[in-house]
């Protein structure tokens, strides 16, 4: 799309306008789209190409849609982190993220559906409604991003923005069929994104190629003195990694503690081929082994919950967002408590009383401290990894896409999906999930994931390019063209 | 120890001023209960000698010159107000009545 812009075959108006015919047609099956701006993206698809008319230079990605997760703000646009409490809310400001789009001149077509506050795998927990998998209606389309990854799977845009707390862009991307990366932590602002776990939250770049998100990636990242976390270094020439197409030497190392009992045998399958793959290429594996990666699971669900308990104390019904129950005779305090009633769903009411108790006194240390602890072991163990090899492989999650409703009732089942990418997280490197092939007995998107060492995601973007372009010529098309048409209304 | 009582989610619910039917209180100390029977495992592996980390990568306290930038506007500012007066965020009463 790049391309055909950059020569005048078509304009940004046509594109955007194009995508919002799609989106009419699909969204009501596929619902991942909230809220669309069709005036704020036209206006911005305008000024593009009146820029691009006139000879000036502009971004390569300049004019190209893109779908945005709604837990990042947009000044003027409607964005309810797919909870109740903020319906309505319009903030007064743009998160950096797209401020750094804007720039840009990427056309943001809309907020996309997500799992409430973030927290869930399979955009069910949304109060707006649960969003439903391009590759089959009846399936979840992964979470908490699934607004965005659905979105991307049913061309309703050709990039998406995501966050990434514990898997919430990687396995989305994955039972989608599409590329999604979670960069490393503190290298895209966090100015903007509403908190759900302040040291775990990052926000990161989805599309269908390897290299439309590496585009996407060194537009959004960057040192932001707005955020203290953010990191001041230069950003990796992700681009430049993503087409050079050559590993040869490379050693990549897989995880053995994610795999075996509780993977999907389609999704081992799957997985195996792609190293193959990447031994044809050239690349050394070395099997390495993460013994802690076992207790992260439960390290994160005690270190989430807890921020997130903190985080969402900002929500009280004084400055902003929903107010229930003001009728001049009761307290703050009960009209606190009746907002936050109404205000938040089951699963987010969950993990604040978790984060409350896990960091109550009595129960800081054997909860909340030893949780921080394990974190400790997980970072030493990948900095044991990536002294022997460049990269890490797994697959990205332990299943394909489960049926919607399947898990909803069972939280323990549902954390579960998250068990390969949450190491990630709470070591604060970056992670890649791509697609890999459909699993043989459901015909359902398996994804791929690759972590390199902090600040060193250039990495991802050279192994997941060379592995796609192997992919795909052994399959003779992208996967996502393999994608079941969807009836359009 | 892993179970919770109604009466501690109860307590948890003042705490994070949440308002909760009985039903929600019953349902939430089991399920509460399973959960933190899952997540204890990370008391296996804490031994004393291990520094916990709070953030993954290593953070300094950020400081910037005191000069004054732009910021949002009153009227921005109060754009979300659930309730206002002139200028100024209206909120239910803060003290009891005397």
């Amino acid at each position: 799309m790049s391309a055909e812009l950059a020569s005048g075959n078509v304009t940004a108006v046509e594109l955007a306008s194009a995508h919002y015919d799609r989106i009419s047609a699909v969204d009501s099956d596929v619902h991942a789209f909230l809220h669309l701006d069709r005036e704020g993206a036209l206006a911005q698809a305008a000024s593009v190409d009146g820029l691009r008319k006139a000879g000036e230079r502009v971004h390569p990605l300049a004019g190209v849609p893109l779908a945005l997760k709604d837990v990042l703000t947009q000044k003027g646009v409607p964005t309810t982190c797919g909870s109740k409490m903020l319906e309505g809310w319009r903030p007064p400001y743009d998160s950096t993220v797209v401020t750094n789009l804007k720039k840009a001149g990427v056309v943001i077509l809309g907020k996309t559906n997500m799992d409430e506050f973030a927290m869930g795998s399979s955009t069910e927990n949304s109060a707006y409604g649960a969003t439903r998998n391009p590759w089959d209606l009846s399936r979840i389309p992964g979470g908490s991003g699934g607004g965005s990854s659905a979105a991307l799977a049913a061309f309703e845009a050709p990039l998406a923005i995501g966050t990434d707390t514990g898997g919430s862009i990687r396995q989305p991307a994955a039972v989608t069929g599409t590329v999604g990366v979670k960069p490393t932590y503190g290298s895209v602002s966090r100015y903007g994104l509403v908190a759900f776990s302040s040291s775990l939250d990052q926000a990161g770049p989805c599309a269908r190629t390897v290299l439309d998100t590496a585009m996407l990636h060194e537009v959004i990242a960057g040192y932001d003195p707005k955020d203290s976390t953010s990191i001041n270094l230069p950003v990796g020439k992700m681009v430049e990694a993503a087409k050079k197409l050559d590993i040869k030497g490379m050693k990549v190392g897989v995880v053995k503690e994610l795999a075996g009992d509780g993977y999907q045998a389609g999704v081992t399958t799957r997985f195996n081929e792609a190293l193959e793959a990447l031994v044809s290429a050239g690349a050394e594996i070395i099997e390495v082994s993460a013994p802690s990666f076992e207790y992260a699971l439960a390290a994160y669900y005690l270190i989430a919950p807890s921020e997130a308990s903190s985080n969402l104390a900002r929500f009280d019904s004084m400055r902003y967002g929903i107010r229930i129950g003001d009728d001049g005779s009761r307290s703050a305090e009960e009209v606190m408590k009746m907002t936050r009633e109404v205000g938040f769903g089951k699963e987010v009411k969950r993990r604040i009383i978790l984060g409350t108790y896990a960091l109550s006194s009595g129960y800081y240390d054997a909860y909340y401290g030893s949780a921080q602890k394990v974190r400790t072991l997980i970072k030493r163990d990948y900095e044991a990894a990536f002294t022997k090899v460049d990269v890490l492989v797994s697959p990205t999650c332990p299943t394909t896409a489960f049926k919607i409703g399947e898990k909803s009732d069972d939280p323990l089942a549902m954390y579960l999906n998250d068990v390969c990418t949450i190491p990630v997280n709470l070591a604060g490197i970056g992670g890649m999930s791509l697609p890999c092939g459909l699993a043989p007995e459901d015909g359902l998107p398996v994804g791929f994931q690759i972590m390199s060492p902090a600040m060193k995601d250039e990495l991802m973007y050279q192994v997941g390019g060379v592995l796609e372009a192997a992919l795909q010529s052994s399959w003779g098309k992208p996967l996502y063209a393999s994608a079941p048409e969807l009836a359009v209304k | 120890m892993s179970a919770i009582s109604r009466e501690e989610v109860a307590h948890l619910a003042r705490l994070s001023r949440i308002a909760m039917t009985d039903d929600e209180l019953d349902h939430l100390s089991s399920e509460l209960g399973l959960i933190l029977e899952s997540v204890s495992k990370v008391q296996a592996v804490a031994a004393e000698d291990i520094a916990p980390t709070s953030h993954a990568i290593e953070m300094q306290n950020v400081m910037r010159p005191d000069v004054v930038v732009p910021s949002l506007t009153t009227e921005e500012t109060l754009s979300g107000a659930p309730a206002r007066e002139d200028d100024r965020f209206k909120v239910p009463q803060i003290l009891g009545e005397e």
